[in-house]
């Protein structure tokens, strides 16, 4: 790969992940571009591109944050693909770039989630006049949720991970507490975490039950929060300054997915083809394997999809999920760190900065600006998000040599 | 036309169907590739085509996975568990009743059966009938 192919992330940031009463999406949007562009040591003016995400808001967060940051009347792409938003913004800045349309461009996620309560589940009532009557597209005479199955997201990520302990066997409710009791003990270490407090496995346990075997702590954490990333050609990176391209980190692999057509998928999502797929196509763009990863943070929305998840990028031989957890692994002091952050469930999940903060976290261990948490010597990193519907981004991280 | 002494019954989906004594469901199978869907159709998402034929669906299976969900939305009766039930390789979605809705008494793996219950009938006397799988 040649300089001009080549994607550095120049500059990035993530807000402190929490309740921000007193500030709204543009607020924390900003502050998330503003750092990200002082990080990368360029301005507004630099930009070429411009992709921004959020959910939850009434369209048009990227120009929204241009009249409060800066507007140069680039071109704006509005993005949206669930928990997948914030990886979908990078990929999109990062393709105008490939597509030699610019040379540098910004991605932004942003959320303000907390409070929010429970995802997913709800529909329509009964129609008006106490009838019963067939509407959509399975003719229903009222809301399925609850009578078929469950919309809930805790709920569908339930029954995700059941499946693999049913298939392979060793997945009960006490090792998905396991790895819930992990990524909290990690975020003790993170200050921009949303809750950085220690939890033992019996407090997990013995939690509010969400949906079995999900507990309160073993669901992502709502929150407020932004994250946003510079993006930089190779060829133009080479012509900043020594200290710009020393904390640059190249973008080895950005790869985007949606899920094809599996017998079952329509009745629960298959949240593992997708991630297999982004997760193949990534390591044979930036020519490694899962040995070579240093450190992977992956969608932990639940406890129960974490274990999947461990399977589906390759970190454990297939059906090997529950012995790689049980080995230690996936602890910060083992053989490969997952989610260190503190994770979703911990450092919280405002959904459409997830997909950039997490590569945030990962840059800062290859940059060794880590401090308390760094993960010693760390080259190469995995960022993993998925949304249902669904949309999976799978970025791989490499230091930069310089 | 309809004997007005007896009530009319709805399924609570269109892919139940409530013939008398043989409530089953019914799916839409591809005639090209075989995949089968439970809702209305554009096109077959496996291989594009748009020719379907109705297939019943197994009133027997296995369960694939479940969750017992403790916390849903208003209105929605809590706990109760769902499930994915493998029907003779099909994949159907739904809930399992007439057993404890806890860890103890639910296992995948465990075998099921299709049954039927009553959702209340409207002012116009018309009864909705659901579905759900109980241990068999």
């Amino acid at each position: 790969m040649s300089a001009s192919d080549e994607i550095w992330i120049l500059g990035i940031n993530m807000t402190k992940f929490g309740k921000h009463i007193d500030r709204d999406v543009v607020d924390l949007a900003s502050e998330a571009v503003m750092a990200a562009l002082a990080d990368g040591g360029v301005t507004m003016a630099d930009m070429g591109v411009l992709a921004a995400g959020n959910l939850m808001g009434s369209g048009g967060i990227g120009q929204q944050i241009q009249k409060q940051v800066g507007q140069t009347g680039i071109p704006v792409y509005n993005v949206s693909n669930a928990c997948a938003t914030g990886a979908t913004a990078l990929r999109t800045a990062i393709m105008a770039i490939k597509a030699g349309e610019t040379d540098m461009g910004l991605a932004v996620g942003v959320e303000k989630l907390a409070g929010v309560g429970l995802l997913g589940g709800g529909g329509r009532a009964k129609k008006d006049g106490n009838e019963w009557e067939p509407q959509g597209r399975y003719g229903a005479v009222t809301s399925t949720d609850g009578r078929i199955g469950t919309d809930t997201m805790p709920g569908v990520f339930a029954q995700v991970g059941m499946e693999y302990g049913h298939k392979y066997g060793g997945a009960d409710f006490e090792l998905f507490a396991k790895i819930s009791e992990k990524n909290h003990a990690h975020s003790t270490l993170n200050p921009l975490a949303a809750y950085s407090k220690r939890f033992t496995l019996e407090e997990i346990m013995g939690d509010m039950m969400i949906a079995y075997p999900n507990t309160r702590p073993m669901c992502s954490a709502n929150c407020d929060g932004a994250a946003a990333a510079v993006v930089v050609s190779g060829d133009k990176l080479k012509t900043l300054s020594l200290e710009q391209q020393r904390r640059a980190v190249k973008v080895s692999a950005s790869v985007l997915t949606s899920d094809p057509w599996q017998e079952a998928c329509q009745v629960l999502p298959d949240v593992n083809t997708l991630t297999r797929n982004a997760a193949k196509t990534a390591y044979e763009a930036a020519g490694i394997g899962p040995d070579d990863l240093d450190l992977v943070e992956l969608h932990d929305c639940f406890a129960t999809a974490e274990l999947v998840h461990y399977d589906n990028l390759g970190l454990c031989e297939e059906g090997g999920a529950v012995d790689f957890f049980n080995s230690g692994a996936p602890w910060r002091d083992g053989s490969l760190p997952v989610n260190v952050s503190g994770g979703l469930q911990s450092k919280g999940h405002p959904i459409s900065a997830t997909g950039i903060a997490n590569i945030w976290e990962i840059c800062h261990h290859l940059r060794g600006e880590a401090g308390d948490r760094q993960i010693e010597g760390a080259k190469v990193g995995l960022a993993h998000v998925i949304g249902l519907g669904s949309a999976c981004g799978v970025h791989i991280l490499e230091k930069s040599a310089a | 036309m309809a004997d007005t002494a007896t009530p009319t019954r709805v399924p609570l989906v269109e892919y139940l169907v409530l013939d008398e004594g043989d409530p089953h469901l019914v799916a839409h199978e591809c005639t090209n590739c075989g995949a089968r869907f439970f809702d209305r159709r554009n096109a077959c998402a496996a291989c594009f085509q748009t020719d379907f034929r109705q297939v019943r669906i197994a009133t027997e299976g296995e369960l694939r996975t479940f969750t017992i969900v403790a916390f849903a939305a208003p209105g929605v009766e809590v706990p109760f568990v769902s499930g994915v039930i493998d029907c003779d390789g099909t994949s159907v979605r739904g809930n399992l009743r007439n057993v404890e809705p806890d860890a103890d008494h639910v296992h995948t793996g465990m075998k099921v059966r299709l049954t039927t219950y009553s959702l209340g009938t409207d002012d116009h006397g018309t009864e909705a009938i659901g579905f759900a799988f109980e241990p068999a």
